[in-house]
């Protein structure tokens, strides 16, 4: 399909404001004027609604297609939150309007709604508060990794690195070595932590251990209370990646558990939308200790009930977004909690983990599951056998998968699974839509064994067939100018 | 329950095919002793009930005022068509591309997302976002680190202030010395931001139209930074870029921007877009997503996430940046409200900003007692100064209805009497002779 700027035609009206009677130049002197336009497509409104119309259908969506993403949480995304975020009142407000004079009382409604979300995040996962800065996961990581290192600073201990397990996910090491750790991968046993390994590298120069509960295997984490106490001997931090909160609300609160900070993805957990790849957002709950660093503004109530930003707090770590975080995600999330309440969060997490084993269940004969016992709300499979014995690879499943109109689950992690394919149903699936499911992926791996030619070939049916990645990064065509 | 369609037969089947008894074995793993202390919300409510309490919430915002505030956000119009076409679940409820044959649509809409910015600010290379404006000038700021193996920026005081704290707090741990180099009645102090590089340097970091709303030309600068083996960065105001001389023009070598201005609702402050384009020479320090065009075997064009060897998911700790979403829908947002409004649209807007800005100093530098904190030219956006506080300005005109702008004094110890006001081609000229009136009464 042509680009929108090969459809371009110049002079064809778009949803233009009115001439002005001026021009830059009445203004600006020539020098500092662009020479030329811009060079921006000339389209009628038809022409663009067309070509975006038929973008949008070359892509799977929850919406149209059955997405066991896993670690991903691709659960529906209810609609009317959609409408919320979009009221006037919210979409309209500048965010510079709390920083004006009585500008408190303007913003009322959002900052009420930013004081009862952290309220709420804080009794979902018993930290002691929050803040909803970060405007993604990885952003809540760095925040929290910021807040470990302010933490340190203030007591005085030289600590210099952050201890990760080989299951973590690619960005809590990336965030840690950007908030200037020194980054130690600890290996796995039986798919869990091991108390052992930890032992054996946590130090007095250990800053913090950041885990996943469950972890990314979709295992819960045993040994919690022993990691707990390691990490209280020398004053490390214990670190929650929230990625996989589904699997456990209302079953374990990690700030009950002895975790200090944790992040949250409103976007997995709570329902916002994924956008095609943002924007999420990524609050960030400490403990105790740590709440003199966290992040500024930092919205507060009054005794009469009126609700403002405070910005004096000497310890904090600053600023780390521009305003008061992704506050059009936050509106969706806290919408969404308010929907379920108490009952509604508990049936997610045993829904969700009831559909995982499930599947997990209807498909370890026909594929393996390293790690083979009562998973959360995910599970890993291994193509290796398929890979070793047919040539059958995880990506060759994944591409079959997308052809008979399922988006694949994720590959080739975690990294310490072999040709592994991580699936999550969520909870927001039918049995209907998991049986189905599952029929087609057992054909799928029946046809592997007999034809598996025919699964290398896929995807078939979709707008293009497997792309040359490796042309891609040689030519480097990036724009239609390049 | 909404949402969990499972009836308690198919539970019952489900839990038998597992071989546990009861839901509650499930979590059988997680001991007692680190069950939950208390678990204290709300009961749930129905979709109208929520729906009710929110538009409660919302009303207790004001927003029927007429607001001048700007400071690097501004509203402008989005053209309906717009929400419609975001509003297809093809589109937000799809997860990042990593399977490219089923995501055809996000990354073409990636790949036309570069193009339109790469020409919009006249440079050779974009990513495919970050989260915003500021996080793209800090991300930019370590391109330029990379690059240089510097470990020293020079950054103007006229770089907006809301992405200078984003700055500093980020590159608290990494040791990297930030000068500020002060501003000459909001405007760039050129001699001592030259002088202030030298052989240490990685970057130069300015903005046009800086947070006063002046316009500048930065060429020289960028060239005595050339010499000087320091990167050139500056970030701008994407709707102004139409007509305002770009940074491609003026040798900058990483331009970033605020992309909200591009059809994307103010929403208190996010989600937003942060811009990130460059020269092909640097490429391979751009951190987030890129996508590509390439082909399939049978020769149909197609579109890949591209030099992903950069990212996190791969490199881990040693990766150019932790960031692993590109804020998809709002560069989709941008690319779409590009389209709708087209070039002439883009220009018309820009063009009735900057007439409707001038307008506004011309009427209110016509009471006495008011003045502009100088005499540069100016975009959409300038400063005034008062000969009360600000502030009291402010509060003044509220009462009537009326935002008049941001109080400088906030970010800028010293100028405690000027306002930042900005127009869009939302305001007209009956808004703005309201201000007048009201200023003129008020003072």
């Amino acid at each position: 399909m042509s680009t929108v700027f090969s459809k371009s035609v110049p002079g064809r009206e778009g949803v233009w404001p009115d001439l002005p009677k001026t021009a830059p130049i009445d203004f600006i002197p020539a020098a500092l004027l662009r020479d030329g336009d811009a060079g921006l497509p000339s389209l009628s409104e038809l022409d663009v609604v067309r070509h975006f119309t038929a973008l949008s259908r070359k892509n799977y969506g929850i919406d149209s297609n059955f997405y066991p993403l896993g670690s991903c949480t691709m659960k529906y995304n209810p609609k009317f939150t959609e409408e919320v975020a979009a009221l006037a009142g919210f979409a309209r407000l500048h965010p510079l309007t709390p920083q004006l004079p009585g500008g408190g009382d303007m913003s009322a409604g959002s900052l009420e709604v930013m004081y009862e979300m952290e309220r709420c995040l804080c009794e979902i996962t018993g930290m002691a508060a929050f803040t909803l800065h970060p405007m993604a996961g990885a952003h809540g990581e760095l925040t929290g990794a910021l807040m470990i290192a302010a933490y340190h600073a203030d007591k005085g201990h030289k600590k210099t690195k952050i201890i990760c397990p080989d299951s973590a996910h690619g960005t809590n090491p990336a965030s840690a070595a950007i908030a200037g750790f020194e980054v130690v991968t600890i290996a796995s046993k039986d798919g869990i932590i091991d108390p052992a390994a930890l032992a054996a590298v946590i130090d007095d120069e250990t800053a913090a251990v950041m885990m996943t509960v469950p972890n990314t295997l979709g295992l819960f984490e045993c040994h919690l209370p022993e990691i707990v106490a390691l990490c209280r001997k020398v004053d490390a931090l214990l670190y929650y990646d929230g990625a996989n909160l589904n699997a456990i609300l209302g079953k374990l609160r990690v700030g009950d558990a002895g975790f200090d900070v944790v992040h949250l993805n409103l976007h997995k957990t709570f329902a916002t939308p994924h956008g095609g790849g943002g924007p999420g957002a990524g609050p960030v709950g400490v403990s105790e200790r740590l709440i003199p660093f966290l992040p500024i503004s930092r919205v507060q109530k009054d005794d009469a009930g009126r609700f403002s930003l405070s910005y004096d707090h000497p310890k904090s770590i600053g600023y780390v977004a521009p305003f008061y975080g992704n506050f059009g995600v936050v509106l969706k999330a806290y919408a969404y909690i308010l929907r379920l309440g108490r009952e509604g969060l508990i049936r997610v997490s045993e829904a969700a983990v009831l559909s995982a084993n499930y599947m997990r269940k209807r498909l370890a004969d026909a594929i393996e599951v390293p790690f083979n016992r009562v998973c959360m709300h995910e599970f890993v499979a291994s193509a290796a056998k398929l890979a070793a014995e047919k040539n059958v690879r995880a990506l060759d499943i994944a591409k079959a998968l997308l052809d008979r109109g399922y988006h694949a689950p994720t590959i080739y992690f975690p990294l310490i699974v072999k040709e592994a394919l991580m699936f999550e149903p969520t909870e927001t699936e039918s049995k209907d839509t998991l049986d189905t499911f599952v029929a087609d992926l057992l054909d799928i791996l029946a046809l592997a064994e007999t034809d598996p030619e025919a699964i290398r070939a896929c995807p078939t049916t979709l707008p293009v067939g497997r792309l040359d990645e490796t042309y891609a990064a040689r030519a480097m065509e990036i724009t239609d100018d390049l | 329950m909404p949402y969990i369609p499972h009836t308690p037969e198919e539970v019952r089947e489900m839990l038998d095919v597992v071989g546990l008894p009861d839901i509650e074995a499930l979590f059988a793993e997680i001991p007692p002793a680190l069950r939950p202390q208390s678990f204290d919300l709300a009961k749930g409510m129905t979709e109208m009930a929520v729906r009710t309490a929110m538009e409660r919430l919302a009303a207790k915002n004001h927003i029927e005022m007429v607001s001048f505030l700007g400071g690097g956000y501004y509203d402008h119009y989005v053209p309906a068509a717009s929400d419609m076409l975001l509003a297809r679940g093809e589109f937000y409820t799809a997860y990042t591309p990593y399977q490219p044959e089923a995501s055809q649509g996000t990354l073409q809409a990636i790949f036309e997302y570069q193009t339109a910015v790469t020409r919009l600010l006249d440079m050779e290379c974009s990513n495919a976002g970050v989260y915003d404006g500021g996080t793209a000038l800090y991300e930019a700021l370590m391109m330029a680190v990379r690059h240089t193996r510097r470990k020293k920026a020079v950054v103007s005081a006229t770089v907006s202030p809301i992405y200078r704290i984003v700055l500093s707090t980020y590159t608290k741990n990494l040791h990297l010395d930030l000068v500020v180099v002060p501003h000459k009645n909001g405007l760039d102090d050129f001699d001592a931001l030259a002088a202030a590089i030298d052989g240490d340097t990685a970057a130069i970091v300015v903005q046009n139209p800086n947070f006063f709303g002046n316009v500048q030309d930065f060429t020289e600068l960028f060239a005595t930074a050339r010499a000087k083996g320091a990167v050139s960065i500056m970030s701008c105001y994407p709707v102004l870029q139409t007509v305002l001389k770009t940074p491609g023009a003026m040798g900058a070598d990483i331009a970033t921007a605020e992309g909200q201005s591009l059809g994307l609702p103010l929403s208190f402050g996010g989600p937003y877009l942060g811009i990130m384009t460059c020269r092909k020479t640097m490429i391979r320090q751009m951190p987030g997503r890129i996508a590509g065009r390439t082909k399939d075997a049978q020769g149909r064009t197609g579109y890949v996430l591209t030099l992903q060897a950069r990212e996190q998911h791969i490199r881990r700790q040693k990766a150019t940046s932790n960031i692993c979403s590109n804020q998809a829908l709002c560069a989709l947002r941008a690319l779409i409200n590009v389209c709708l409004t087209g070039n002439e649209g883009l220009t018309r807007q820009a063009a009735r900003s900057i007439e409707n800005a001038n307008y506004a100093a011309w009427k209110l530098c016509s009471i006495p007692g008011v003045s502009l904190l100088n005499e540069a030219p100016f975009g959409n956006e300038f400063a005034a100064v008062f000969p009360v506080n600000a502030k009291k300005v402010v509060r003044m005109l509220m009462d009537d209805g009326i935002v008049p702008g941001f109080p400088l004094g906030r970010y800028y110890p010293g100028l405690e009497n000027a306002l930042l006001i900005c127009c869009t081609e939302k305001h007209d000229r009956a808004d703005i002779d309201r201000l007048a009136r009201r200023l003129e009464k008020a003072l």
